[in-house]
């Protein structure tokens, strides 16, 4: 009997090279390696920026300087040299291609099996685009709708000058310069990133992705991110790509700031799926995130978040809950495979009387990572009725990885409701023979199954990003069976 | 349709299944019946090609063909389905799913697109109201918190959708009230035709009274030691199975 068991997937994950990445030669003009004031300093001037902002950086640096990086995550890696690392690059140039032919043709099965259409394939594999209804014209019009609501949408570098005041009085309000190390060192030298800000009471018309930036230079490794709903509005952002994505940077710090006014609504969704290292467990992306929400008055936070890549993952979304009947939740899909390791999770600070919190994890580890979930519920003593629901799935393949959970409850008002349920499973046997008997293979039953196990995050995300998340949760588990 | 000749099989080196020979042509139905731990189950997951089973004698041909080498998949492909004792549970994936995927796996396999929506919404919806089944049923996770009777009706429900040459039904009657048998048993016989054959393993006379069989079988020990026609499950069920066993020594 040609025989297809557990043991054989495990196989083929191990030898699964990351055969979607591409790469691309660089142009560009970087600065001479390590950090101190004056490269600080550099970068603030190259961007043209005011003197509060250099300012600003300048105090971040200083706060870094003395910090130690944490080391509490359950995640195991060479520290980085920070002395050994450009801080600036210009944007970057990728070659223009002609047509789709020129293209690797591993990357356009990839864009197929995930259902991206012609035109953005060519946009993300950096084809001209020469057709009527091409990208730059979508994203005018998308310029024009946004224009007419009073919606800002722009790199922060731009916004940095154009809106100085918004910008001036809401960075850095949620994730303070000094809140962690790796936040500090972000805030001193951060290249550049989004900022979007919706008036008072305008309801974002279309979902709001970076994608759809135009002339978005690449944004480097720290990428900086401030969301602004006012007062009664809603925005959906959409950040990251399921196309596949290498850099030449190891280290990726981001900052993410979401502030949601009385009554406003921000939900925001991220697919991550950066290069996460060959079957060995070289190179690829160590990601240490900070992102954080405020809800004000009656307002909500949604993180939904599906991550497939990077080597390391140190990644908590989190909300603030201070003003009363605010709503935070956290829906989140980890996948790791091979070494890779992710801990990530979420904090929910209820500040607020009656706040909400919700959280849905599902981590899915093979080969030989290591899969950790990390949550904090924190009620405050002026939080009445605070309630929180957590609940914490693991989906394990083969024997040799790894799925923890580390759920921190810390409460100081007796009215709190907090509930948790954890659950981890295998991918049975029985389960995988019930489907091959019914004549799916085994690769099919994993993905089908996978799928299953994480449809209530699919479902929270937007519909066209939820079938290419998906499929890229498939690809993420297959296997080089043909 | 199938012949299985002389077969041996055995699991953790305890032997199951010990000269095993049986013939079903297309348009019959067969019976097989016998003691707890005669083979029963092992018998039905072998032939639809389970892995943890040690096959070391012995012929399983289908249509002519060997396939005691193919894979699960390759076997339901070439039209053998199993009715589960058993059915497992597959969260988060409903009915509905479930049985979209496993029919354009089966068509993909024989070189054929997807199965147009419409057709498919069609095709449920007929087979839905042949077994009884709610609609709400088919948009719940396959198996999940499932009553015993659902499970079997989703089984046939599956079987119904596939329509293969070769249905095993693995003690389909077990966990079933009346009406629920009554409608499985229904099902079955409408789905049966000249060009499929059916085998019932069942421990009761009770289904054969509503899928009456060509032949009954009663397998002891590993092989297959009386062979009749739908009377001898009734004398089994007057007699029980120690008058088989006394007859052989």
């Amino acid at each position: 009997m040609s025989k297809y068991t557990e043991e054989d997937l495990e196989q083929e994950l191990k030898t699964k090279e990351y055969e979607y990445g591409f790469y691309t030669d660089i142009e560009s003009e970087t600065f001479a390696k390590g950090l101190n004031e004056d490269v600080v300093r550099a970068i603030s001037k190259k961007k043209n920026e005011p003197e509060w902002m250099t300012e600003w950086r300048l105090e971040a640096y200083r706060v870094w300087e003395k910090m130690t990086e944490p080391d509490w995550a359950n995640v195991k890696y060479p520290k980085p040299d920070f002395q050994e690392i450009a801080y600036y690059s210009a944007p970057k140039k990728k070659p223009k291609l002609n047509s789709l032919d020129e293209v690797d043709p591993d990357l356009l099965e990839t864009f197929k099996k995930l259902g991206i259409s012609i035109d953005e394939q060519k946009k993300l594999a950096n084809v001209a685009v020469d057709i009527v209804m091409d990208s730059v014209s979508v994203a005018t019009t998308f310029k024009k709708t946004l224009g007419e609501k009073g919606i800002i949408f722009m790199p922060i570098s731009e916004a940095i000058q154009e809106y100085p005041e918004l910008v001036k009085k809401y960075l850095g309000t949620v994730v303070p310069t000094s809140d962690n190390f790796y936040a500090a060192l972000n805030s001193a030298v951060f290249s550049d990133g989004s900022f979007c800000y919706i008036p008072k009471g305008v309801k974002c018309p279309m979902e709001l992705s970076t994608y759809f930036r135009i002339n978005e230079g690449g944004t480097g490794q720290f990428e900086r991110t401030l969301v602004v709903a006012d007062k009664g509005s809603y925005v959906s952002y959409l950040e990251g790509c399921t196309a596949p994505q290498r850099d030449e940077n190891q280290l990726h710090a981001a900052v993410v700031e979401l502030i949601a006014m009385d009554d406003a609504e921000i939900k925001y969704s991220t697919v991550q799926n950066w290069f996460p290292g060959d079957e060995n467990g070289k190179g690829g992306v160590f990601n240490f995130v900070t992102k954080r929400g405020l809800c004000e008055t009656n307002a909500k936070i949604s993180w939904t978040q599906v991550e497939t890549g990077s080597a390391v993952t140190w990644k908590y979304p989190s909300c603030i809950l201070k003003g009363n009947n605010s709503v935070g939740e956290f829906y989140s899909i980890a996948v790791t495979n091979h070494f890779q390791q992710a801990d990530t999770g979420t904090k929910m600070i209820h500040l607020g009387k009656n706040t909400k919190s919700t959280i849905i994890s599902k981590g899915i580890s093979a080969g030989q990572s290591q899969n950790s979930y990390r949550g904090l519920v924190q009620i405050n003593s002026r939080a009445e009725n605070a309630r929180n629901f957590s609940q914490c799935d693991s989906l394990l393949m083969g024997n040799v990885c790894g799925a923890h959970t580390f759920p921190y409850i810390e409460t100081k008002n007796k009215s709190a409701q907090i509930e948790h349920e954890a659950t981890t499973s295998k991918i049975g046997e029985d389960q995988l023979f019930y489907c091959n008997q019914r004549g799916i293979d085994t690769e099919k039953a994993i993905a089908l199954i996978v799928n299953g196990f994480s449809k209530e995050v699919l479902n929270k995300l937007p519909m066209e990003f939820a079938v290419e998340a998906q499929k890229l949760l498939e690809i993420s588990l297959e296997g080089s069976v043909g | 349709m199938l012949k299985i000749n002389n077969l041996h099989a055995s699991i953790d080196e305890k032997s199951i299944l010990k000269g095993l020979n049986l013939q079903v042509n297309a348009g019959e139905v067969h019976a097989i019946m016998g003691p707890n731990g005669a083979g029963k189950s092992t018998f039905a997951n072998i032939v639809a090609g389970k892995e943890d089973y040690e096959v070391s004698n012995g012929i399983i041909e289908l249509n002519g063909e060997d396939i005691s080498e193919l894979a699960p998949e390759e076997r339901a492909h070439n039209g053998v389905f199993l009715s589960f004792q058993y059915p497992v549970e597959i969260p988060g994936v409903s009915v509905t799913n479930f049985i979209k995927t496993a029919i354009n796996e089966t068509r993909k396999a024989k070189g054929l697109e997807d199965m147009p929506a419409k057709d498919m919404l069609k095709k449920i919806r007929e087979k839905s109201e042949l077994l009884e089944i709610d609609r709400k049923f088919l948009s719940r996770s396959l198996n999940e918190g499932f009553s015993g009777g659902e499970k079997k009706r989703n089984e046939i429900f599956q079987m119904a959708m596939l329509e293969p040459k070769l249905a095993i039904l693995d003690e389909t009657d077990s966990g079933l009230d009346i009406d629920a048998l009554r409608i499985v048993a229904n099902g079955v016989n409408k789905l049966k035709s000249k060009d499929n054959a059916v085998i019932v393993i069942t421990h009761y006379q009770r289904l054969l009274d509503y899928i009456v069989p060509d032949f009954v079988h009663v397998l002891h020990d590993g092989k297959i030691v009386k062979t009749g026609d739908a009377s001898l499950a009734l004398e089994l069920e007057a007699k029980g199975y120690d008058w088989i066993k006394k007859e052989l020594v």
